[in-house]
């Protein structure tokens, strides 16, 4: 379980975040939704541990644990992941290399034994299957030469192989097409169970018409300024985050 | 007392984590005592029992030396080196000419094996020895201090007709091959420090390999500086004849010492019509500490001669190690379609300074050069690629591509590119590509999110940025390098 209180953050002396309460239970799917600038990113980054985020207060624990007291690969072996807005490119790192190094890397923190090159061939391949993503995806340098949707699908297969616990997915669906945005989002809900839950951060309602969320957040100037279920989506798309937003006010 | 100084060795080695192999072997040596004179050029002569040709060559080597300045073009820095302060000649005293492995002395045989390096032949038979260790043989030279303590697989060797052995040995058994070659590729006054090796080399390995051969393994040799104050000139010496094909490997490690070491080895290659040579260099003489203190002084000449048409000589070096490396593998393609290929990793971190290239001659016709030199700095090290392309104006259609990429660790650090391009003939196509990058905060963050340590992320960053240069190494070589770059970064990020 997710627990936020009060959390406040800074970059650059400027307050980005201004006191967020936020609980998401095990097995839930909560969507953040709201207008540009309004640290939807920032929210993502500092539950993640990024360098540059100033926690000036509140706290962030997940399944008890103090998240901001973590460094981030121990974040990721708690089962935090992250699929980022814009993923990187790692030249001349292979895919599957990537992906196989990493997820020793949380087996080995965790205590779990490490998983052999043949034992991760099956489940990479497997997973990637299901995602209908093609078998050279994982031979391909990580995100080199990408084109914007298949970075947000290797997103979704990174998280496939690493079977986090707690996802946070930002923006996930920018730049995507239709089918892609069917694809990624058959990847998260292949991952939904009790053990699993999600935040997942989005401008948009269609993305919800596919994943569709137990809670809808509205996060406005740094603060959630409406919580509701999945119809509050429907009535942003329909009016806009200008009248939630006045409303709030 | 013993107690105590393992305890400050233990703590040393955690402190300053980075050189694992910079233990020292205590075993009684055979040394000459300091300074380089001519008398000091005879006795090494003598100790080798050489024949008169070769003394006369070292004391014209001598003479030139003398005759020569330092060159101090390179961006390196470093006080002067006292040339009469170090010892010229340092053998262990049991081991001077070993006729089989039982003959070694078993110290020198634990030190090879604490550094991984297999001196015992093991009779590899199917069926017999578990999977798991059915790797192929490799024939190794040891060369410890100023002499080579150990050649394994000669025999099996032998019957293809390879003969591979101390060039010291060589000069006995083969002196009209090693007459005929040495100084043919690099010449006794080339350079200050390639004259210096001529008239005090000591050790290296010879190889020679028959018209149409195939060399049925790969061939290693291990270099080792034991000695306090002691310089290592070794000098290899290898010959391709028509069609045949050799795969060298070359290693290098030495003590942690506070004091500069002096290294000044001379490589020639010689290929002939269709021959290949690909020599392959892993290079981690000890650095020096965080402070700059101690290291080796890596002064190299390394020529190959592509002599005869369609010969391929491909050089490939990873360079974590030295306070100081100077070297430029070069390749003289004289034989029409002949290829010389360079492919480089130079690692810096802390004070140390590589300046390292490559210079690619054409000569014959429709030849082609690539070359690939991947630099990589960290903490306050310069690392400087310094190139030279030359083509003569007889070399029709010559090719060259060049591609220079600098990946820089820190802020403190300098990457330097000096390419030299001379074409005096209108038809060569000559491309030059460089690049320069920082390991990106974003980068790191990724890996880290995914799990991965700050280390293993710089680790898995710089091996992808080499990854054109480590995919030409020998499969088991590549695995070492990949874990030596691991180990050379740990502690330069954050």
């Amino acid at each position: 379980m997710l627990e936020i209180k009060n959390l406040t953050a800074k970059i650059d002396d400027k307050d980005i975040l201004k006191g967020i309460n936020l609980v998401v239970p095990d097995g839930e799917v909560h969507a953040i939704m709201g207008p540009n600038g309004s640290g939807k990113s920032t929210l993502s980054y500092v539950l993640s541990g990024r360098d540059g985020y100033e926690v000036t207060g509140g706290s962030a624990t997940f399944d008890g644990q103090d998240l901001l007291d973590m460094e981030p690969e121990a974040r990721a072996a708690a089962g935090l992941f992250l699929a980022f807005q814009y993923p990187v490119e790692l030249p001349g790192v292979n895919n599957a290399n990537f992906l196989r190094t990493a997820l020793n890397a949380q087996r080995r923190a965790r205590g779990e034994a490490e998983i052999d090159a043949v034992g991760f061939l099956k489940l990479s391949r497997a997973a990637a299957k299901r995602l209908s993503m093609p078998d050279d995806m994982l031979k391909r340098n990580v995100n080199v030469g990408f084109s914007g949707g298949e970075k947000k699908r290797n997103e979704v297969l990174q998280m496939a192989v690493l079977q986090p616990k707690l996802a946070i997915l930002d923006e996930t669906d920018s730049g995507l097409d239709i089918d892609a945005l069917k694809i990624v989002s058959d990847g998260v809900n292949a991952l939904r169970g009790p053990n699993f839950s999600a935040l997942v951060i989005t401008h948009y309602q269609r993305l919800l018409d596919h994943i569709v969320p137990d809670r809808v957040h509205v996060l406005a100037g740094g603060r959630i300024i409406r919580s509701g279920g999945p119809e509050l989506a429907h009535l942003l798309e329909a009016e806009g985050y200008a009248a939630v937003v006045a409303e709030a006010a | 007392m013993v107690a105590v100084a393992e305890t400050l060795e233990a703590v040393q080695s955690v402190t300053d984590g980075g050189y694992k192999w910079g233990f020292s072997t205590d075993i009684e040596m055979d040394m000459a005592p300091k300074g380089l004179n001519e008398d000091i050029i005879r006795l090494i002569s003598a100790r080798k029992n050489e024949p008169q040709w070769l003394l006369d060559w070292r004391l014209k080597s001598y003479a030139a030396w003398l005759k020569t300045e330092e060159p101090d073009w390179a961006k390196i820095n470093h006080p002067p080196i006292d040339y009469q302060d170090l010892h010229y000649y340092a053998a262990p005293k049991k081991t001077a000419g070993p006729k089989s492995l039982d003959e070694v002395d078993p110290e020198l045989l634990r030190t090879y094996e604490k550094l991984g390096i297999p001196l015992r032949e093991r009779a590899i038979l199917a069926g017999v020895e578990g999977a798991e260790d059915e790797r192929p043989p490799i024939a190794v030279d040891a060369v410890f201090d100023s002499v080579s303590v150990a050649t394994t697989f000669r025999e099996t060797l032998a019957k293809s007709g390879v003969i591979f052995c101390p060039i010291s040995e060589a000069v006995q058994t083969h002196p009209d091959l090693v007459r005929q070659y040495l100084g043919s590729v690099v010449p006794a006054g080339d350079n200050y420090f390639a004259a210096l090796n001529s008239a005090v080399f000591t050790d290296g390995s010879f190889v020679y390999i028959p018209k149409g051969v195939r060399c049925p393994m790969e061939l290693s040799t291990y270099f080792r500086i034991n000695a306090r104050n002691t310089g290592q000139f070794e000098r290899t010496l290898i010959i391709a004849e028509a069609g045949a094909y050799v795969s060298y490997l070359e290693g290098c490690t030495a003590p942690q010492r506070d004091e500069n070491q002096l290294h000044a080895a001379v490589v020639e290659l010689v290929a002939f019509d269709d021959a290949q040579i690909k020599y392959s260099t892993v290079q981690n003489w000890y650095p020096g500490d965080a402070d700059g203190k101690g290291g080796i002084y890596n002064f190299v000449t390394k020529r190959g001669a592509c002599r005869g048409a369609r010969s391929k000589i491909s050089w490939t070096q990873v360079e974590t190690g030295s306070a100081i490396t100077w070297k430029y593998p070069s390749c003289i393609l004289l034989g029409d379609d002949s290829v010389g290929e360079f492919y480089s990793v130079a690692v810096t971190t802390n004070h140390q300074q590589a300046d390292t290239g490559t210079k690619m001659i054409h000569i014959g016709r429709n030849t082609t050069s690539t070359i690939v030199s991947k630099g990589i700095s960290a903490g306050k090290s310069n690392n400087t690629y310094r190139g030279l392309v030359r083509v003569m104006p007889k070399a029709d259609g010559a090719r060259n591509h060049t591609q220079c990429d600098s990946l820089l660790i820190g802020d403190q650090c300098g990457a330097h590119t000096v390419p030299y391009i001379e074409s005096r003939n209108p038809t060569a196509k000559l491309e030059h590509e460089a690049t320069t990058s920082k390991i990106a905060d974003d980068q790191l963050f990724y890996c880290r999110q995914r799990g991965l340590s700050e280390e293993d992320a710089v680790g898995l960053i710089v091996n992808g940025f080499c990854k054109e240069v480590l995919k030409e190494l020998p499969m088991e070589f590549a695995v070492e390098a990949q874990k030596l770059l691991a180990i050379s970064l740990e502690g330069s990020v954050g």
